[in-house]
């Protein structure tokens, strides 16, 4: 449950970026999007592709450059860095890739993938201290001592995963952003790299962004979580809250598609349709608190009939 | 008692490489029957594709098939066709869906024409009429609008309707067995609801067999009938769907089960299985899973197990079901599991 004094990490102000704005190709990726991230917690951000989350995540770290709004981190506005802040801040927030292997420097040894965050922040210019902390942050993520001096190439992807893991640590964030970091591995291996990812969290109070397009995953790993639909934030809420009572039409059909590990419930599913097309109808939505804490896209008149959908 | 479509009998498929001879596939035996979905479920590496290749025909130079193996399509043994033989087959009576919708399709062709060639191929028909034919597979496939968008290229189709123009090339000649390779890996879950649909809804009209390939749990209880699960290049267990969900047996199913949440599974509660999977360049004397089961025997690293009988549909290659095995309490989610099986059996029984 959310605790009210829990303080308020990364907030996100009215948030929009227009991808080739200006040109007969314009796509609003992120439509007025606002949204806080507390400290400590996992805040999931699910969708279908294209909707605009993986965005999000970029313009948080600054990697796009947003049109409007404000994004506070820590209490800085981020558009008011300088560069030493800036940098201070890369040293905060951190991302975990997709694909560990694209992700990670296949000429570099593991020591040196790791170590170059250690470089980046003038950890120590001591190598035996460097690579004491290297060894430190491998043991961390499960791997070992024999494992630092290898290639990337010689690791299976879960492992590969972990080094990336183990490399975003390094400069000890606050911060993690972690954009479908299971989806290129086995079944077998994307529960140990949540569990690991799980563990983190609590020994190093980390707060994450957590983008996946694998909805049960994400309702397993996230305290709250935000759905999106067309660049627009559409409901936000508790993990329970949004799966269990979702109000929003978009969220309820993109729940009843997710298919569960059992034949019988799964013989017995029927898939809502969503119909988008009263997205686009001009009317003016905005994010109302229906419950507490939860909250949906709608004009005054369609939360007054989700509130009674729910009753 | 109709006889199998296909029957696939000690299937082994070696691939020579730089590095020495993978075992992809090392003993695989399966039967299908027409009209229903056999699902293979596996991680990447338990050779699971490498099967499907294999029946197509399809494998890299470096692939060597077992001596033994046969591939028997209504009785007729496709292991020893030449690659000429192989087209008579291929597209027309065994056809095949891959994963990524664009990398299968041509681009520069207009999706019409892509479904009408396979038409005009196998059936010997003029353009025209392999068109008409294309359009209706586009409508069966459901293609809004079909008559506007059979000019139309795969660019400037969604994944999900592109998904749909290989389903439909893949069905234009009509095959009697149909497999998909993760078709829906590469769809957002709503677009795989419908794909799903598409496929069931074609199967029951024509009484088309699939073989399905996924390592989504959740897709498999949706859509098959039968189950196989393959590890490290052999099936470690297969039934029913009913008898692998809610009755598993081998401990690397009860691992799927439990490391794949739903979403009403507890934080928590997720349960890894540990390890990696096993390296296929060096096969393990005993039991390929033995490293990563907890519940494994000391016979696991000596000797293999062969697949004991559940019931008459269901087997399980673990040391577990022999006799002098001791008993083992299974995880928490697979006693949930089986509590249930145990609740549906008293139910059948009235």
């Amino acid at each position: 449950m959310q605790n009210p004094d829990a303080k308020k990490l990364v907030e996100i102000k009215d948030l929009n970026l227009t991808f080739n704005a200006g040109k007969s190709n314009a796509t609003k990726a992120i439509d007025e999007i606002s949204f806080d991230i507390y400290e400590g917690e996992t805040f999931g951000l699910v969708g279908e592709s294209g909707s605009g989350k993986t965005t999000i995540g970029r313009t948080i770290l600054k990697l796009y450059d947003q049109d409007s709004g404000t994004i506070t981190f820590d209490g800085q506005d981020l558009g008011q860095l300088k560069k030493q802040g800036m940098k201070d801040f890369r040293k905060q927030a951190q991302m975990i890739f997709q694909d560990p292997q694209a992700s990670l420097n296949g000429r570099l040894r593991v020591e040196d993938i790791i170590g170059e965050g250690l470089d980046q922040v003038g950890y120590s210019k001591k190598r035996a201290e460097r690579e004491a902390k290297v060894l430190e942050l491998l043991k961390l993520v499960g791997l070992n001592k024999d494992h630092a001096s290898r290639y990337p190439h010689e690791f299976s992807g879960g492992q590969k995963q972990r080094i990336g893991i183990a490399r975003a640590l390094a400069v000890q964030p606050k911060f993690i952003i972690a954009d479908e970091p299971i989806s290129a591995l086995d079944v077998s291996v994307q529960a140990q790299v949540v569990n690991l990812l799980a563990d983190l969290q609590k020994q190093n109070k980390l707060t994450y962004l957590f983008i996946a397009h694998d909805l049960a995953m994400v309702k397993y790993i996230s305290d709250r979580i935000g759905v999106m639909h067309w660049g627009k934030l559409v409901e936000l809420g508790t993990a329970d809250e949004v799966y269990n009572h979702p109000l929003h039409p978009y969220t309820k059909s993109l729940l009843s598609a997710v298919p569960e590990p059992d034949p019988i419930v799964e013989k017995q599913r029927v898939i809502k349709p969503y119909d988008a097309s009263f997205e686009k109808d001009g009317q003016e939505r905005k994010m109302v608190e229906v419950e507490p804490g939860h909250f949906v896209l709608a004009t005054p008149a369609e939360a007054e009939q989700y509130k009674a959908e729910q009753k | 008692m109709v006889a199998p479509i296909l029957q696939v009998k000690d299937l082994r498929v070696d691939f020579n490489t730089y590095a020495g001879k993978i075992q992809a596939i090392r003993g695989v035996d399966f039967d299908l029957n027409a009209g229903e979905t056999l699902a293979i479920v596996g991680e990447s590496g338990s050779g699971k594709s490498v099967t499907t290749k294999t029946l197509l025909g399809l494998n890299a130079g470096n692939a060597e098939l077992g001596e033994e193996s046969q591939i028997l399509y209504n009785g007729k043994n496709l292991a020893k066709l030449s690659e000429k033989e192989w087209e008579g087959y291929r597209g027309s009576e065994v056809a095949m869906v891959f994963q990524d919708p664009m990398t299968s399709l041509d681009p520069t062709m207009k999706i019409g024409n892509q479904i009408a060639e396979p038409i005009m191929k196998h059936h010997e028909v003029e353009k025209a009429e392999a068109l008409a034919k294309a359009l209706q597979l586009m409508k069966d496939v459901g293609i809004p609008n079909a008559e506007e968008h059979i000019n139309d290229y795969p660019h400037q189709w969604s994944g999900g309707m592109r998904q749909r123009a290989v389903i439909a090339i893949a069905l234009a000649a009509d095959p009697k067995v149909l497999i998909a390779d993760e078709p829906t890996t590469a769809l957002d879950v709503t677009i795989q609801a419908q794909i799903l649909q598409v496929l069931k809804k074609l199967q029951k009209k024509n009484n088309t067999a699939i073989i399905f390939i996924t390592h989504d749990l959740g897709v498999v209880a949706g859509i098959a009938d039968r189950v196989a699960v393959m590890y490290a290049g052999k099936i470690v267990e297969t039934g029913l769907v009913n008898e692998v969900f809610y009755n598993p047996q081998h401990p690397y199913t009860w691992g799927l089960l439990g490391s794949m949440p739903s979403t009403k599974t507890e934080s928590g509660t997720l349960q890894a299985i540990p390890g990696t999977p096993t390296d296929l360049l060096y096969p393990p004397k005993g039991d390929a899973f033995a490293d990563r089961n907890v519940y494994g025997l000391a016979i696991d690293h000596e000797k293999q197990p062969p697949l004991f009988e559940v019931s008459p549909t269901h087997f399980a290659a673990t040391w577990l079901l022999d006799d002098r095995a001791p008993k083992v309490t299974p995880p928490l989610e697979i006693q949930r599991r089986q509590a249930f099986w145990q609740t549906l059996e008293n139910e059948g029984a009235k």
